[in-house]
């Protein structure tokens, strides 16, 4: 990489293509490798497109996941957390597995408008309801206020937990929630930050919050 | 995880008859209602819980939170955690519910969290949650090592020489202080079981944790009218300030009439096997000036049989501080 690329910022700094441009030539291959991979099938055409419907596991149940408005046909192990099934059969990574026992909150979502923890839920349990992912938020080019708060008060260092935050904070604008920092902090216990960045979530919160 | 069949049953007898085929309905069911899934789910994951059969019991009308004629509530079986803790009645009239409720888990969690799930929420103690570890709850006969080991936060009250597991749940300490009702519908009948011979101490059957047997479904919770002008306060006191299980909490339910005591319920959490209610608290308090002397003796009184483990004797003087300070709060309220 020379000088001048380390200079020039960059026009568009989404995390994929962080990845594609400025990796190692191993790191952006296999970067390369993978996100096309995920986004054909994301953006596939055909609600049942997902690698999960060409499987036919034994004891395997078929159920109709609706994420993000979008109806998804599948064939899942009944042991399927909602959270493996958003992230490995429909092949939204958005969301993420942090503890995968209920104390992180990384892998929070919507079910019908509320807020919940996609580990601990079985996607057969799901059959019918309206789910939303970080996907179902918004988009680079059209981000939800929330996403594009986090993005001006740097609400994030990693970016691991930030969608699991995200999905918290915008189903916090719904609920009863006292107006000061507290009051967020304590609706919001839920969402462990490792890098610690609570204090720029919080102002993102309250920036949107204030706005609206 | 191990396999399990997933069944949605279309009503409650359908949920009841498959439930009765359970060898138990304690620890090492066969079968399984599935609420909110935030205990059991967790538990299967660990191999802690293995049932083989997981019934969805989310579809049934049993989610409807109703205010009787009597003035009381009847809170239904499957009805999430929020939705009651943010119920206007139960804000204004059980406000100690609304509070214990509300310092539970976190946001998402309430929203999963079914009521009759928390009345049947597992404990923490991290021998039972570690198949590798013998634990007499888990596998009758194999020992606690808890008694020997780490237990810091483990139980002072309501132990026995086979366990001292801490019952984790905040919405039964506020559920036992207002003596609510818990409904059943079993494969013979229904029948209604005060809230203080819901759960059952360990005893030498720490397995057995709720006068629960196979196929008995818990339909609702009715909780009684309310006592006009009582003070109520939930207390809680933990490691951290959110998110994170009681070391000790207090549920203080009072009625004070010309600054004497004249109706005091009042019970414990993050202390007993089983949520604590305390008898001996209330007749201390019962007919005496609500002021500081007095609350300091209602704890005195509460703790008085608490048996300490190596790790956790400050859970003694946390709990009287506890009910005392919630009971100096309460009375201010």
């Amino acid at each position: 990489m020379s000088d001048d690329d380390l200079q020039s910022s960059p026009p568009d700094p989404t995390r994929r293509k962080f990845l594609l441009t400025t990796g190692t030539s191993v790191a952006a291959s296999l970067a390369a490798a993978y996100v096309p991979a995920l986004a054909n099938s994301a953006a596939g055409e055909s609600g049942s497109a997902s690698a999960g419907a060409e499987l036919n596991v034994e004891g395997a149940v078929p159920i109709t996941l609706r994420i993000n408005g979008k109806d998804h046909q599948l064939r899942i192990d009944p042991r399927t957390t909602l959270l493996d099934c958003i992230r490995e059969t429909v092949a939204l990574t958005g969301t993420k597995k942090g503890c995968d026992h209920g104390q992180c909150g990384a892998c929070t979502v919507h079910v019908n408008g509320k807020r919940v923890l996609s580990c601990l839920n079985l996607a057969l349990m799901h059959d019918g309801n309206e789910i939303t992912t970080i996907e179902g938020l918004g988009t680079p080019e059209a981000m939800h206020p929330m996403q594009a708060a986090f993005l001006a008060c740097d609400g994030y260092q990693c970016g691991y937990c930030t969608s699991g935050q995200i999905m918290s904070a915008v189903a916090l604008l719904k609920e009863p929630c006292g107006p000061d920092d507290a009051a967020v902090k304590e609706l919001m216990s839920g969402n462990i930050c490792r890098c610690g960045a609570y204090a720029n979530i919080v102002e993102a919160i309250q920036q949107v919050r204030k706005r609206a | 995880m191990h396999t399990f069949e997933f069944i949605r049953p279309t009503d409650s007898a359908a949920a009841i008859a498959t439930a009765a085929q359970s060898k138990t309905a304690q620890q090492g069911a066969d079968v399984r209602f599935m609420g909110g899934g935030t205990t059991l789910i967790d538990l299967m994951k660990l191999n802690v819980e293995t049932p083989t059969r997981v019934l969805d019991i989310n579809r049934l009308p049993l989610d409807k939170i109703e205010v009787m004629p009597d003035g009381g509530m009847k809170i239904g079986a499957t009805a999430r955690n929020s939705d009651l803790a943010y119920h206007t009645k139960v804000q204004r009239d059980y406000s100690v519910l609304s509070q214990a409720i509300l310092q539970g888990a976190s946001a998402q969690i309430r929203n999963m969290a079914t009521v009759a799930g928390n009345l049947l929420q597992r404990t923490r103690c991290v021998y039972f949650r570690d198949t590798a570890m013998p634990c007499n709850k888990r596998e009758p006969g194999t020992g606690c090592p808890a008694i020997t080991g780490h237990n810091r936060t483990l139980a002072i009250l309501g132990t026995s020489e086979h366990c001292i597991a801490t019952n984790p749940s905040d919405m039964c300490i506020a559920l036992a202080a207002l003596e609510v009702t818990i409904h059943i519908q079993g494969p013979k009948g229904t029948r209604a079981v005060a809230f203080g011979d819901f759960h059952v101490l360990p005893s030498n059957r720490p397995e057995r944790e709720t006068v629960l047997e196979p196929g008995d479904l818990i339909t609702h919770v009715t909780l009684p009218p309310p006592i006009s002008g009582s003070k109520q306060f939930y207390l809680k006191l933990r490691d951290r300030a959110s998110y994170e299980f009681a070391l000790a909490s207090a549920a203080v339910v009072l009625t004070i009439s010309s600054s004497k005591i004249t109706r005091a319920r009042i019970a414990l959490g993050g202390v007993g096997t089983k949520p604590w209610r305390s008898p001996e608290a209330e007749a201390a308090l019962t007919g005496e000036p609500a002021n500081d002397a007095t609350f300091r003796q209602a704890a005195e009184a509460a703790l008085r049989g608490a048996k300490p483990q190596s790790e956790n004797r400050f859970k003694i003087e946390l709990a009287k501080r506890c009910l005392t300070h919630a009971l100096r709060l309460a009375a201010a309220s």
